[in-house]
């Protein structure tokens, strides 16, 4: 039952993902003024990406790919869905940041087992982004550790329950900005996709995939989106009472950070970093010192 | 010296379940745009706001290994032969060549020039051409959606006949590779 649950919520976060993706695409269009793709296109891209030929360069990508969507659905397995876990945790949120990082190590073994230099400097800028954008959501993580004794996401999302009012977004608003700017950098778009940048380094990490890896890639970005905004609805939104809910308040946060991606230009990656640790970074130190005292 | 081999596309087609997956394929397809030619500059109305090729899930990709249409858009030197020939072969099949613009059909206006090829599918299978000096965007999405209900049908089979007669295909870029060749020494070690 437990293998069966935990099944269905990989396949869910996977399509709940994706969803969000082509919607993305759509909202981007919009906001160009364009038609823009169906919201299911990324369902074809996956389906396309699969049925075609794929170039391995060794095992090491091959594995790479695999670990990469292990690690992320494995972190997916502790994020509370409108207080439903596939099996029973606690939901701690140091697990969790402890199991994203994973997702981008395989992937970054993956492509290296390339060779091609564009992937390593995309390996390269996205584990320095990873660095900028680690170093606020600790400070923001210390502080719901210092304010509610607690570092369970299913307590902290049940501290909040009973109107916006309880909702810690209301109560800490400065945590919750920062905690947005990091959104927006963990989910690599706009101004903080050093990390892809079609133009100069050819699309980074992502340079070499072909085929399915390239369907590997795309369901670990959708899984990675479904954590990632189901942290923040759990930590500052209140979770959410239905699974309706919960899920219509990952895609709010969503289209708001892809609303960003369409009217930003890119940041270099030394300037992402000092952007997150200085206004993010400080943000949070002021959050948590307003908590402390 | 090989000939050209001779089959029906009927013979050579997608089966029916592969038609499946063409059809994914078809509603799908990313493009990798050769852009030595003066072509890639009807490429940015076709994508933007005023024609916007995405509606159809067309759009562009940065590497051959993510991308199902390779587009050349415009004349072929004999120099850059060999950097689309070796494109080609890196990307992962199922494949498409579209030629963009009178050039790689027939030279267009450098057809007598020493410097260019005129005929691009001596060298690598092309499936659709889009005529123009330069075509326009209009012409551009038509031309697309053509090779979408070929690829849907199964019909887009370039990349089989390439392979089936890979000899006559590389008796004849190796004919124009050896014209690019040093005049003086390093003859095949060079890049």
């Amino acid at each position: 039952m437990v293998v069966l649950t935990s099944l269905f919520l990989a396949f869910s976060a996977m399509v709940v993902g994706l969803l969000f993706m082509g919607i993305g695409r759509k909202v981007t269009a919009r906001l160009q003024r364009r038609y823009g793709p169906p919201f299911w296109q990324s369902y074809i891209d996956v389906i396309k990406c699969f049925s075609r030929n794929s170039i391995s360069h060794s095992y090491i990508q091959d594995l790479g790919s695999m670990m990469g969507l292990a690690g992320l659905i494995a972190a997916a397995m502790f994020v509370p869905i409108a207080g439903w876990l596939p099996f029973p945790s606690a939901s701690p949120i140091i697990v969790i940041l402890y199991l994203m990082p994973i997702g981008y190590l395989g992937m970054a073994m993956g492509v290296s087992a390339s060779g091609n230099p564009l992937a390593a400097i995309g390996i390269g800028r996205a584990l320095t982004l990873m660095l900028g954008y680690e170093v606020p959501y600790a400070i923001l993580l210390l502080t719901f550790i210092a304010s509610s004794n607690t570092s369970s996401l299913a307590v902290l999302s049940d501290l909040q329950t009973g109107g916006i009012g309880n909702w810690f977004a209301v109560k800490m608003p400065i945590g919750f900005i920062a905690s947005i700017i990091c959104l927006q950098a963990m989910l690599a778009e706009k101004p903080f996709d050093t990390m892809i940048a079609p133009a100069e380094i050819a699309s980074g990490p992502m340079v070499e995939l072909s085929g399915k890896f390239l369907g590997m890639a795309f369901l670990q970005h959708a899984v990675a989106i479904f954590i990632e905004t189901g942290l923040i609805v759990n930590m500052y939104l209140g979770g959410g009472a239905t699974v309706l809910s919960f899920v219509f308040k990952q895609f709010l946060l969503y289209t708001f950070a892809m609303a960003v991606n369409g009217i930003y230009g890119r940041y270099r990656v030394e300037q992402a970093v000092k952007f997150l640790w200085i206004f993010a970074g400080s943000l949070a130190v002021i959050q948590l010192l307003i908590n402390i005292f | 010296m090989s000939e050209m081999l001779t089959v029906s596309r009927q013979d050579i087609m997608d089966g029916r379940y592969e038609r499946v997956l063409d059809w994914f394929r078809s509603r799908s397809m990313w493009m990798l745009y050769y852009c030595t030619g003066c072509g890639a500059i009807e490429l940015p109305p076709t994508m933007t706001s005023r024609f916007d090729m995405e509606r159809f899930g067309i759009g562009p990709m940065a590497t051959p290994r993510q991308a199902d249409i390779l587009l050349i858009t415009g004349y072929i030197s004999v120099k850059t032969l060999k950097r689309v020939v070796r494109t080609y072969d890196q990307m992962p099949e199922p494949k498409w060549v579209v030629g963009f613009g009178s050039c790689p059909i027939n030279g267009g206006i450098y057809w007598n020039s020493y410097a260019t090829i005129n005929h691009l599918e001596k060298y690598i299978p092309i499936d659709l051409s889009i005529a123009g000096c330069m075509p326009r965007p209009q012409a551009v999405l038509s031309g697309l959606t053509r090779l979408m209900e070929q690829v849907k049908k199964g019909e887009a089979v370039g990349y089989k006949k390439y392979k089936m007669n890979y000899d006559w295909y590389k008796k004849n870029q190796d004919e124009v590779l050896y014209r690019t060749e040093p005049v003086l020494g390093g003859s095949h070690e060079a890049e």
